[in-house]
């Protein structure tokens, strides 16, 4: 019983890793970037919902999803400019620049937000009012099922756009050759955009999901959850999409375990242990093929 | 249809395209051959956008190409199917052929070139669910052709379509390229088999190392003792 708890509430801290990862794999997979700002729009997209909720406090059904759309819509369009302003003018220079790149830009977030709101921790309005319920023994609250259910409904969209429409058709196939994609009439440009907008707006929603379940947000949120998320999506295998949502959840739940069962001092370390793991028995992650797609 | 007029290229510092001018007419198939690095991947890849000539001039039917986008390109009706296949091998084979006709919009334009596509490929359509990354490599290039054809170009731009298949399919291929070329489609074939590449186009183009050496009705170039001696290996 004390198991499957847990593991109830390793896949709700696993779904905000998830959705993190998705970006963090997307984007990877078109631009060959890991950005390192990723884990601080997630941050912007909880202050985002934290300043809309605390204009807009009428108790509605639809208060949730419009904070949410409002996040992810506002975290999309600073993804966009992110990659507009930072990082598409790097684009044919070597990697190093781009990366150096995406940590200013993580510092300069964190540090707008910092000036701007304040760098104290914030408590994150209850925009979903909790309640739960017991069942045999096992403590299940609304906020567990929501947060895990608004990330299966986002994958499954993302699932539904990567794969019927024209923007994914592109974008699978700039991430597999650009040149060829550009043969074929993409525009790569507005394709590498549309990337960072959806990696980007699922970003903000983990950052609103965290904000419900874990009511607790500062500037320097992204950090942490940010290398976890990255480090979810190579565990994953980085570039795949699956991947990102399944190494999401193994890690929560991960997270979740070792605190239980050894410590709350290794809540942050198991990351990195899982890291080592996947990098010395499968570098490539676990759906990665042991030669990647890219040749 | 498409003018080519003292185009220089370089790659850093290497001058791969020195001052190539040369013409295809509408409805015609021509050739450019050459020996390897002799450039005529970078001809191709000038033409399609894909890389930017430092001077000279590219039109089509009268429009300048020249500084216009690749994917631009490719909508004017500028096709061109790359050097060893590239196709999606991620995708199946149907995605491969949406992802042909990416630029267009007419679906029923669509839904009937894709049947022409399978009547003229029924290998392609046995196996239309399959990853395209577990064809043949024969087949693979019927995919990277028929990919081409979806686009419904005004000129293919092929780049060497016979490399590394077997003689049968090397004489398929060059059929298929006359039979699509019979019914509309201008083409600049790009070839190391001069030979087939002769006997299959109408004029021809020979490039060395950046310069054209030698042009003509391709029934002159394969009496040529030059060319013979060069190209055909006598
Ligand atoms: N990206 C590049 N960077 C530097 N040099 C290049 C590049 N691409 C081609 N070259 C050089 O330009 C010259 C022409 O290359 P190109 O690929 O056009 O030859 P090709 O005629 O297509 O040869 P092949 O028959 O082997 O395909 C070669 O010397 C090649 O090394
Ligand atoms: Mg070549």
């Amino acid at each position: 019983m004390e198991l499957l708890q847990q593991i109830i509430n390793g896949i709700s801290l696993g779904s905000i890793y998830a959705l993190i990862a998705l970006g963090y794999t997307m984007v990877y997979g078109i631009v060959r970037l890991i950005n390192f700002a990723h884990g601080d729009v997630y941050m912007a997209g909880a202050y985002i919902a934290y300043l809309i909720a605390n204009r807009f406090s009428e108790e509605t059904v639809w208060r949730f999803p419009l904070i949410l759309l409002a996040s992810m819509g506002g975290c999309s369009l600073l993804g966009m400019a992110i990659e507009r302003v930072a990082y598409k003018p790097l684009r044919n220079r070597p990697r190093i620049a781009t990366l150096t790149t995406a940590i200013g830009v993580s510092i300069f977030l964190e540090n707008l937000v910092r000036v701007a709101i304040g760098p104290n921790f914030l408590g994150f309005p209850e925009i979903i009012t909790r309640t739960s319920w017991e069942i045999k023994g096992i403590t299940i609250s609304n906020v567990q099922v929501v947060v895990p259910g608004c990330t299966v409904l986002l994958v499954l969209v993302l699932h539904y756009v990567v794969h019927k429409t024209k923007a994914g058709k592109a974008m699978r196939a700039v991430s597999f050759d650009r040149d060829v994609a550009m043969l074929m009439g993409v525009n790569v440009d507005n394709t590498i955009r549309i990337t960072f907008a959806i990696g980007s707006a699922l970003a903000a929603a983990a950052g609103v999901l965290v904000g419900i379940a874990y009511p607790r947000i500062d500037p320097y949120m992204g950090i942490m959850a940010g290398l976890k998320a990255f480090v979810s999506a190579v565990l994953g295998g980085i570039g795949i999409i699956p991947g990102a949502a399944l190494g999401g959840l193994m890690m929560g739940v991960a997270e979740v375990m070792a605190v239980q069962l050894f410590s709350s001092s290794l809540k942050d370390a198991i990351a990195f242990v899982v890291l080592i793991v996947v990098l010395l028995v499968k570098p490539t992650g676990l759906l990665g093929k042991v030669a990647s797609e890219k040749v | 249809m498409l003018e080519v007029n003292d185009l220089h290229v370089y790659y850093g510092g290497i001058h791969a395209l020195s001052g190539v001018s040369f013409k295809v007419e509408e409805g015609e198939i021509v050739t450019l051959i050459g020996a390897n690095g002799a450039g005529k991947s970078t001809c191709l890849k000038a033409i399609s956008g894909l890389i930017q000539p430092r001077s000279g001039c590219i039109r089509l039917k009268g429009q300048a190409l020249m500084g216009i986008p690749a994917h631009k390109i490719a909508e004017a009706g500028v096709i061109h199917v790359p050097e060893g296949r590239r196709v999606f091998a991620n995708m199946t084979v149907l995605e491969n052929l949406e992802m042909g006709a990416f630029a267009r919009s007419d679906r029923s334009g669509i839904e009937k070139d894709l049947r022409e596509v399978f009547r003229r490929f029924p290998r392609l359509e046995e196996r239309k669910y399959q990853l395209a990354g577990t064809l043949s490599g024969g087949e693979q290039q019927m995919l990277a052709i028929g990919r081409g054809l979806m686009a419904r170009p005004k000129i293919m731009l092929l780049d060497e379509p016979s490399m590394g298949l077997s003689p049968i399919l090397v004489r398929e291929i060059f059929d298929i390229i006359k039979s699509i070329n019979a019914a509309g489609t201008t083409v600049l074939l790009v070839e190391q088999n001069a030979y087939m590449a002769l006997q299959t186009a109408k004029r021809a183009y020979v490039l060395e190392t950046g310069f054209l050496t030698m042009e003509g009705p391709c029934d002159k170039l394969l009496a040529d003792p030059k060319v013979r001696s060069a190209y055909l290996g006598e």
